[in-house]
């Protein structure tokens, strides 16, 4: 088997998954217990079917994809097929997104989000850092005041704690 | 009470002041948010849901109710002015409507467009009223086994319909229907699939499923691929007709209602069906037939009509029967849970109210659309040169936004990104989307059905093939899911001997055969 062949058949990897998540959902199943009070129906039967049926479409997909068969990537106005994948920006966009979770509650909503938005702006390929970050902050601070001044909606405060 | 007096009561409710008010912001985020690329209707509905957290009920649906056709709306803008539909449900508009844009008719394709969105609107609105409660004096009829019928039903149809391969529909289902699993069983209160975190008990919410899935799924998604060269949005001018456009798109506007509505309303995974009939309708019957491939105004006219009917006819099943048919469905379908309400034939009797007042609702936002859109479509025309990485970033922003307003927590940030991770390589994989989604919904009702049916009968499996109405349904499934099968397998023995190039481009619309 050669990188050629496996580089077609990337969605066995897609089919690998299926049939891990459908194994998961076996073995934790198989650890419920039925209380006795369920005289009929206990919390197993419904999962032990979606695991069954998760595995054999996990089976029948990789044979799917042997037999040559395979899903058309999704078409966008926003993406090139013809490219490579960029796994330097989908990595950036994570990493923005987890300083932004890691933020959340030290420094409050408004400033985790212009982190997220700069980081994602940026990882996905905006040049002018500054400008960036000024469109991040401003759009964040909007944000935040619509949302947990004019919605209600609570955001954590953070540093700006009593003053927004 | 007679369908048309529940109605007047229901306008009653939402033509006041204060309602009018979230109709019209309900449109207007909805169509602003549409029209952005890459926001199909049901992303534009999932990342506007935190807006009406703080709402009363009925405040909150009827702002639904225009977010709804506004991104439905906002899609087609899209479609005909980018050449990028949204969605599969705007493809068909896009293939008329873009050439139309390209020859200077851009104007006359988004006024034929939001006219014939609001005709049908209005027609299939007022179909609606008329044929729910019927359907709802049938449903109360329909016992667990009934309901977990049509529930498979639903599943069959969705992961046949939606998308080009069964097994790929198939395993969207199942993966949704594994997410829908995560959580406390509400009999008998055991842990499933949830690995110790306290925070997953509660179970994963389903608009984190459908904002990771859509929104953050196609964030990542266009980051691992994006496209360099600079977008072609066509200038647009104020939306007019003039009368022979009008002449030649009223029929279309009536026969695209006449498909979209009824096939909307069937448990058929929403409008990708109803907008290509009626594309390939229109091609046969007009009289310039060699304009269709070149923009005629029919190919925009009629799957825009054909689409947004059957839009409405989704809420036909959503609202009589509780069964979402389309992924924006299963996302409404979450927002009335969030209120502590199931939709289904009980929700007519106990909260006639919300329930008319929604249907009229529905008929203001269509009115409200057009007044809106006809004039702001220039405006429109320039959300859509957005610097793609702004866009993104904004549209990754609001998602978090909304996903740690629905509990504050942020395991829910966590699982939404491995969840967006998830959208990312089913987009890779041309797995859909929506099947996934109506499967985290429709899962644990269809086995609380399920388990409801098995208590009455004491264990007997054949009380799930017991009355004819279920038998009937779950023929149908079984159909749905053998069809393509069975064709494909004929195929194959047809072409087997040939040069069989073409065969996998024959594979492809497969789903949409039966």
């Amino acid at each position: 088997m050669n990188n050629e062949w496996l580089r077609g058949r990337a969605e066995l990897g897609l089919a690998a998954l299926v049939v891990l998540i459908g194994g998961l959902v076996l073995v934790n199943t198989a650890t419920l217990e039925t209380p006795a009070t369920v005289n009929v129906v206990g919390p197993r039967v419904f999962p032990t079917v979606v695991g069954a049926v998760l595995l054999g479409i996990g089976v029948w997909l990789g044979i799917d994809v042997l037999r040559g068969g395979h899903g058309e990537p999704d078409a966008g106005e926003d993406v090139d097929l013809s490219r490579p994948s960029d796994w330097r920006a989908v990595a950036s966009v994570g990493a923005a997104f987890f300083t932004h979770v890691a933020l959340l509650r030290i420094t409050g909503w408004l400033i985790a989000g212009a982190v997220l938005f700069w980081g994602v702006a940026v990882a996905l390929g905006a040049r002018r850092w500054l400008r960036a970050a000024g469109v991040a902050i401003v759009l964040s601070t909007v944000v935040y005041l619509v949302f947990s001044h004019l919605l209600g909606v609570s955001l954590p405060a953070g540093v700006f704690e009593g003053v927004l | 009470m007679d369908s048309l007096e529940l109605l007047l009561q229901g306008f009653a409710t939402a033509i006041s002041p204060m309602n009018l008010l979230y109709a019209l912001v309900g449109v207007t985020l909805g169509t602003a948010v549409g029209v952005l690329p890459g926001i199909g209707p049901a992303m534009a509905v999932a990342l506007l849901l935190p807006v009406t957290f703080t709402l009363d009920p009925v405040s909150a649906f009827i702002m639904f109710a225009g977010i709804y056709y506004g991104g439905m709306y906002g899609g087609s803008t899209t479609s005909i002015l980018l050449n990028t539909p949204g969605e599969s449900a705007s493809m068909m508009t896009a293939l008329e409507g873009n050439k139309m844009a390209r020859k200077g008719r851009g104007a006359q394709a988004l006024a034929t467009a939001a006219l014939g969105s609001f005709v049908a609107g209005l027609i299939a609105t007022a179909a609606l009223a008329f044929a729910a409660p019927r359907i709802v004096d049938i449903a109360l009829s329909f016992g667990p086994a009934e309901f977990f019928a049509l529930m498979m039903l639903a599943f069959a149809t969705v992961s046949a319909v939606l998308g080009g391969s069964l097994v790929r529909g198939l395993a969207s289902l199942a993966l949704g229907l594994t997410i829908g699993l995560i959580g406390i069983d509400s009999q008998t209160g055991q842990p499933r699939l949830t690995f110790g975190v306290a925070q997953l008990l509660n179970g994963v919410d389903v608009v984190i499923v459908a904002v990771g899935l859509f929104a953050v799924g196609e964030a990542l998604w266009v980051a691992s691929r994006l496209r360099q060269s600079g977008h072609g949005v066509i200038p647009v001018g104020r939306p007019w007709l003039n009368r022979s456009d009008l002449a030649r798109s009223w029929k279309p506007w009536l026969r695209g209602t006449v498909l979209g509505f009824p096939l909307g309303s069937l448990p058929a995974g929403g409008s990708e069906i109803p907008t290509f009939l009626s594309y390939s309708l229109e091609k046969r019957l007009a009289r310039r037939r060699k304009e269709f491939g070149h923009g005629a105004i029919e190919g925009v006219a009629g799957p825009e009509a054909a689409n947004n009917a059957s839009a409405t006819g989704v809420l036909v099943p959503l609202l009589t029967l509780g069964l979402p048919t389309s992924a924006t469905a299963a996302i409404i379908l979450a927002a009335f849970q969030q209120y502590g309400l199931q939709p289904g034939p009980l929700l007519f009797d106990k909260d006639p109210v919300l329930v008319w007042g929604l249907i009229a609702s529905m008929f203001i936002g269509n009115a409200m659309l057009l007044v809106l859109n006809l004039p702001l479509a220039p405006v429109w025309a320039r959300v859509l040169k957005i610097p793609r990485p702004y866009l993104y970033a904004g549209i990754v922003l609001f998602a978090a936004l909304g996903v740690y307003a629905v509990n504050a927590q942020l395991v829910d940030l966590v699982v939404l990104f491995v969840l967006g991770a998830l959208g990312a390589v089913m987009r890779r994989f041309g797995v859909p989307l929506a099947p996934a989604v109506i499967g985290v919904i429709l899962g644990p009702l269809a086995e609380r059905q399920l388990r409801r049916a098995l208590a009455i009968s004491q264990g007997d499996y054949t009380v799930l093939v017991d009355s004819p109405i279920s038998i009937g349904l779950l023929g149908v499934a079984a159909l749905m899911l053998l069809v393509p099968v069975v064709g494909r397998f004929l195929r194959r023995r047809i072409d087997r001997g040939e040069q069989t190039g073409s065969q996998e481009r024959a594979e492809a619309p497969a789903g949409e055969e039966p």
